[in-house]
């Protein structure tokens, strides 16, 4: 490794990075992994075999599993029996967050060396290359990292949140029998999101995408013992085979028409081998983002998230709403040259994003899992990031990626210090109500007032409330879709027939109503949960507390992040602090993309139009809040127990529109179908073994004994003549040997 | 002188191969294969005389192993006798699946 590195270092002799600190970058995603090699030895040790599903530890005293609905309820398993901590969780916490911790250093370290070496200015990203993984005629494929603007603020969030989200689990799953495991996925998780932002080439990323797929697998189904949970992750692992098939698509049709994979070649060679909007580059594009659908969780791929909240929060945190779902718009922020030549696969992307942006928006309007709200909400803000660098505003998409990470892993780790108290409570009392539900919650606030108050801070951002973060990422994103449909490639585009210009516009009153749908679901879900008379019940109200600092320290940071994540990109009308900083930085990576797009000008729009805009935005978001406030009587809730069915379009919201119904109707049951009767007792057992049968053993099994079935005849005939080749004489064995000796002998001589 | 030695090792070869073809005593199937042997030896020694002293290196080597086979392969005629008071190979037929 060592001496791999040093070669990579010369080669990139002349980069302002090399000599810095950026020259051990290579430690940053194996620092995870030690810590995932460790950690997994610690939870193999043989005291560590108590997992969930340990005799001793589970139900002691006889009675059935305890169902609860979503099951992730926290630290505790399913179990309401004190369970012992892990022998080693000591050593575990030291060695999964501090690896982490370490990791985070350095990045800080790296993004110094960056700013010393130009910042900005930097226009060659810093390549590293180990070994060639992949020499195959025209196809080299080195394993090869690059460090450039666009990773560095990828890995800043995916170490720093990362790290956070590492501090909050130590209090969060302090007591679960599979502490070790828990942290040695989630290092792996990270070592893979980091090899995935860190790649050279499609493929290094590649291998990155199928890691964090497998983490999210992994850790979806951490409390596998529960059958839901388990099908859970299967449901997040194949829906994203759908989207990886389209991703390595994409990348065949690239190596095909480009004839290299490496992110600066085809920066290089694209604009030059492949025609502007022609059918290749938009069928590549429109691949890769079949790919980022099934990552990122949009239509029509969406359905595995919302069900990933079957794992413990912490993840639902990490992987499910601040880093993994990201790594779509990742890709694409990352081929901003391919699809800034594809107007076409790029106004599907917008589309595809303002509306799954509205969808799940709406779904999220009457979810009663506090979990799923934000699953919901997850997808939707996913949704806007897609319209951003859809809509050729890459800045706008990463900008918004990064404050909804700061936010999301707030209001995620907020609500699962909100279930820990739930669950501890009733826990308590051995009561086996659903600790997620938030008609069981309600007044939280007078026990938990500094989860309140910083998940207050996130919802506002989220809603898009100035000067909150969200309010600054999402009004980018808002105002240049409007900006680009007056002015760009794609507003020139046509879309199944309509022009892209009226797309746009359309997309762009979507956004404002999920914007509108946001703001509303995000209010409901704090005042049910911490506002209102308390309904989880008069024996467990006495055991509701903060969480411990471990927990809350992490919010505080997390919480001044989603306050004033906004200043790292401020819009020019705000200038309140340093403009466009974050637009600045990523100039060099996403500028020739974003300038394609908009025709090679920048569209300065009228200052009245820009307030105009920020001005109805901040409208809907104010409008949306207050008429939650006004509408939603957290009074009037009852607990889950005894709360009436919905009915009508509710209860269509409700059950999610029943596409997880449709998929299984339309796909699912005629796949096990088509498998079973066709697959299985069709080619299986009727064509393969009846073949078998006829040849092999006659036509049934029970033939009547000592009668020779006629079918076995052929197995019977080529037995007896194999049989007559060994008499035993060894004569006839001699005479063989000479036979095929002469044979041998003649074949060379008259050859 | 060359090719008349080898004449004569081809000739013990061949009667060598029909002996352990044809004959059914055991023993006299051993005796053919020393004459084989035997035979490859004689090659050996007359290109010896001209491509150099390996051949006759080779040849002890031969004579060895020929001798150590020739032990293993009487005890084992022998014990065959113990066991089914034959040597005769038409009546040992065992040796199938």
């Amino acid at each position: 490794m060592l001496l791999q590195h040093a070669a990579g270092a010369v080669q990139a002799a002349a980069h302002p990075l090399s000599g810095t600190a950026a020259r051990y970058m290579w430690l940053l995603p194996l620092l995870p992994l030690l810590g995932f090699v460790l950690n997994g030895l610690l939870s193999l040790l043989p005291a560590f075999h108590a997992g969930p599903t340990d005799p001793q530890l589970a139900h002691g005293d006889g009675h059935a599993p305890v169902a609860h609905d979503t099951n992730a309820g926290g630290a505790h398993g399913d179990d309401h029996h004190p369970v012992a901590r892990h022998r080693y969780a000591g050593l575990a916490t030291l060695i999964g967050p501090g690896v982490l911790l370490a990791s985070f250093a350095l990045a800080l370290a790296i993004f110094a060396a960056m700013l010393g070496a130009g910042g900005s200015g930097m226009h060659a990203p810093y390549v590293q290359r180990y070994f060639s993984w992949m020499p195959v005629g025209d196809l080299q494929i080195d394993a090869a990292f690059q460090l450039d603007q666009l990773s560095m603020v990828m890995i800043l969030i995916i170490t720093g949140v990362g790290s956070m989200i590492h501090l909050f689990s130590i209090g969060y799953m302090r007591e679960d029998p599979g502490y070790p495991r828990f942290f040695a996925y989630l290092n792996l998780f990270v070592f893979f999101m980091l090899v995935l932002v860190l790649g050279a080439n499609y493929p290094v990323l590649f291998v990155g995408w199928e890691g964090v797929g497998t983490c999210s697998y992994l850790l979806i189904g951490f409390w596998f013992s529960e059958k839901a949970n388990a099908d859970a992750g299967k449901k997040a692992f194949i829906v994203n085979r759908i989207g990886d098939f389209g991703f390595l698509i994409g990348m065949f049709l690239l190596f095909a028409s480009v004839g290299s994979l490496d992110f600066v070649r085809v920066a290089e060679l694209a604009p030059g081998q492949l025609v502007f909007g022609g059918a290749v580059v938009t069928a590549i594009c429109l691949f890769f983002f079949l790919g980022c659908a099934g990552k990122s969780a949009q239509i029509p791929l969406y359905v595995w998230l919302p069900d990933a909240m079957a794992g413990p929060t912490p993840v639902s945190a990490l992987i499910h709403a601040a880093t993994m779902v990201t790594a779509g718009i990742y890709l694409i922020a990352r081929s901003n040259v391919l699809f800034s030549m594809a107007p076409v696969a790029s106004l599907t992307v917008v589309v595809i994003g303002a509306v799954t942006a509205i969808f799940a928006a709406s779904i999220g309007l009457k979810q009663w899992d506090i979990k799923k709200v934000l699953a919901y909400s997850t997808v939707s803000q996913l949704g806007y990031m897609f319209v951003g660098v859809g809509s050729g505003a890459y800045v706008a998409g990463v900008f918004h990626l990064m404050t909804h990470a700061f936010f999301k892993a707030l209001l995620f780790l907020g609500a699962g210090s909100v279930i820990h108290a739930m669950h501890a409570a009733y826990h308590h009392t051995g009561s086996h109500d659903d600790a997620q539900d938030m008609r069981n919650m309600g007044g939280m606030r007078a026990y938990m007032p500094v989860t309140w108050i910083l998940m207050w801070g996130a919802t506002l951002a989220i809603a898009g409330v100035p000067p909150f973060s969200g309010f600054f990422s999402k009004d980018e994103i808002l105002g240049t879709l409007f900006m680009r449909a007056g002015h760009s490639t794609l507003a020139d585009a046509s879309w199944l027939g309509i022009p892209g210009s009226a797309v746009l516009y359309i997309c762009y009153a979507l956004g404002l109503a999920a914007a509108l749908m946001t703001a509303v679901y995000m209010t409901r879900m704090m005042l049910y949960t911490f506002h209102g008379p308390n309904r989880t019940g008069d024996e467990e109200r006495k055991h509701l507390h903060e969480a411990p600092w471990i927990m809350t320290g992490p919010l505080v940071v997390l919480g001044l992040f989603a306050v004033f994540g906004g200043w790292f990109n401020l819009p020019e009308l705000i200038p309140i602090g340093p403009v466009g900083a974050l637009e600045h930085w990523l100039e060099p990576v996403v500028g020739a993309g974003t300038l394609r797009t908009t025709l090679g000008t920048t569209p300065e729009a009228t200052h009245s139009t820009e307030y105009a805009l920020i001005g109805v935005a901040v409208l809907i978001a104010l409008v949306g809040i207050g008429l939650a406030i006004a509408r939603l009587k957290p009074e009037r809730l009852v607990p889950k127990a005894q709360s009436p069915e919905e009915h009508g379009f509710e209860k269509v919201l409700v059950d999610k529109y029943y596409v997880d119904e449709l998929y299984d109707d339309v796909i699912v049951q005629p796949v096990v179908r088509g498998s079973r009767g066709l697959l299985w007792r069709g080619v299986d057992v009727g064509l393969i073994d009846g073949l078998t049968r006829l040849i092999v053993q006659g036509k049934d099994d029970d033939a009547a004994p000592g009668r020779v079935p006629m079918g076995g005849l052929a197995a019977r005939s080529v037995g007896w003549l194999g049989s007559q080749l060994q008499s035993g004489r060894l004569g006839t064995y001699a005479w063989v040997l000479v036979v095929g000796v002469l044979f041998v002998l003649g074949a060379f001589t008259f050859r | 002188m060359l090719s008349e030695s080898l004449f004569f090792s081809a000739l013990l070869f061949t009667i060598g191969v029909i002996g352990v073809l044809t004959r059914r005593n055991a023993i006299i199937v051993f005796m053919c294969v020393e004459l084989m042997l035997n035979a490859v030896n004689l090659s050996f020694v007359a290109f010896a005389q001209v491509y150099g002293a390996a051949g006759q290196v080779f040849v002890f080597f031969v004579m060895t192993v020929a001798a150590a086979e020739a032990a293993v392969g009487l005890a084992i005629i022998i014990a065959l006798f113990r066991h089914r008071q034959t040597v005769n190979l038409s009546n040992i037929n065992i040796l199938k699946g």
